[in-house]
């Protein structure tokens, strides 16, 4: 607890759904491209969060033509439109670094089962 | 040259709170110090007949006036404030503008002037030279043997058979005063008497700090 946490309660959001390492998500992006802006979509893998407050961040992942993309963004900037989460990952780390190293099948996440199965 | 006849210059005591993120209008992430400056009283103003020079002293901080010596208080009635612990004087062309007893709050500022912000550094302790000079030391591999973070050479030999004066060492470090010149002020808080200025600036959370009108760069 800071003295001024009034200034960084002005720059926090309140939108932001629930979402983990493992999930994917729609990250919908303004870009400013000379006078106008538009909205673009990254899609792909959260495969970390880090931090907390309004300095909190966190990473996509996808591969885009064979190449792997890692975009990093702080949760509460305001170039971020909206955030969708598309599906929940089945993952037991917290930081998905070893997806770096996998391609192809190898690098699919397991969808979490919403309701498990009551015995 | 600063002539310091002629420039006018603004200051205000405060406390550095911390620092945080905040994004300004281009939605670009700004560093900012939080300084919860003022309110600070005008205690002395110096003139050129009565001192040759002309200032203005400020002061700032709560204190128990038991703890303030007899000639302080004396002081302090003098220019009809209550006793304060920080005092400081600053050399301005308007010192005539001021009164004594005139409170100075964070509105002397405005966002987007520049800044000098005067502070004690974090205290480091016994530092070693690559700490406190940044030397690059001695290689890490090749054959080193217990040498790694060592100054090497200081001198030469019976030429000129002593170490010269200044020689960079291994010492204290921290707990000086430091101005870090060129601050922009990205936002003044008015109303809470905080003061947002881009960067970092010198010393702890808590520690009192002199915000005042930058000494370069053009008078605006």
């Amino acid at each position: 607890m800071q003295r001024f946490d009034e200034i960084d309660k002005a720059s926090l959001k309140d939108d932001i759904p629930a979402f983990r390492a493992g999930d994917t998500v729609n990250v919908h992006v303004k870009v400013v491209e000379g006078t106008r802006s538009r909205v673009q979509v990254f899609k792909g893998v959260v495969i970390r969060r880090h931090g907390g407050g309004v300095g909190e961040t966190f990473t996509v992942r996808k591969v885009s033509f064979g190449v792997g993309v890692e975009r990093t963004f702080p949760i509460h900037t305001p170039i971020i439109d909206k955030i969708e989460v598309v599906t929940r990952g089945d993952v037991r780390r917290a930081k998905l670094y070893y997806l770096r190293d996998l391609r192809g099948k190898a690098a699919k996440i397991k969808e979490k089962r919403e309701t498990p199965v009551a015995r | 040259m600063t002539n310091t006849a002629t420039k006018t210059t603004k200051g205000v005591l405060g406390e550095k709170l911390g620092m945080t993120q905040v994004w300004d209008a281009d939605n670009r992430l700004i560093p900012v110090t939080v300084i919860k400056a003022g309110p600070c009283v005008v205690t002395q103003v110096r003139g050129a007949e009565a001192d040759g020079y002309a200032a203005v002293q400020i002061a700032y901080g709560a204190i128990d006036p038991r703890k303030v010596t007899k000639p302080m208080t004396g002081h302090f009635e003098k220019a009809g404030v209550t006793p304060r612990r920080h005092l400081v004087e600053l050399r301005t062309a308007d010192a005539a503008d001021y009164s004594l007893g005139q409170e100075i709050t964070v509105e002397a500022f405005e966002s987007g002037t520049t800044v000098d912000v005067t502070g004690t550094t974090k205290g480091k302790g016994f530092a070693g030279v690559m700490k406190r000079h940044g030397f690059k030391g001695v290689s890490s591999s090749h054959g080193s043997h217990k040498n790694h973070r060592k100054p090497g050479s200081i001198g030469g030999c019976s030429t000129p058979g002593r170490v010269f004066k200044g020689m960079r060492m291994a010492g204290r470090m921290g707990g000086e005063r430091q101005t870090t010149q060129n601050l922009t002020i990205h936002a003044v808080d008015a109303d809470k008497g905080l003061l947002l200025v881009k960067g970092a600036v010198p010393g702890p959370r808590g520690a009192v700090v002199l915000v005042r009108t930058a000494a370069k760069g053009a008078q605006s």
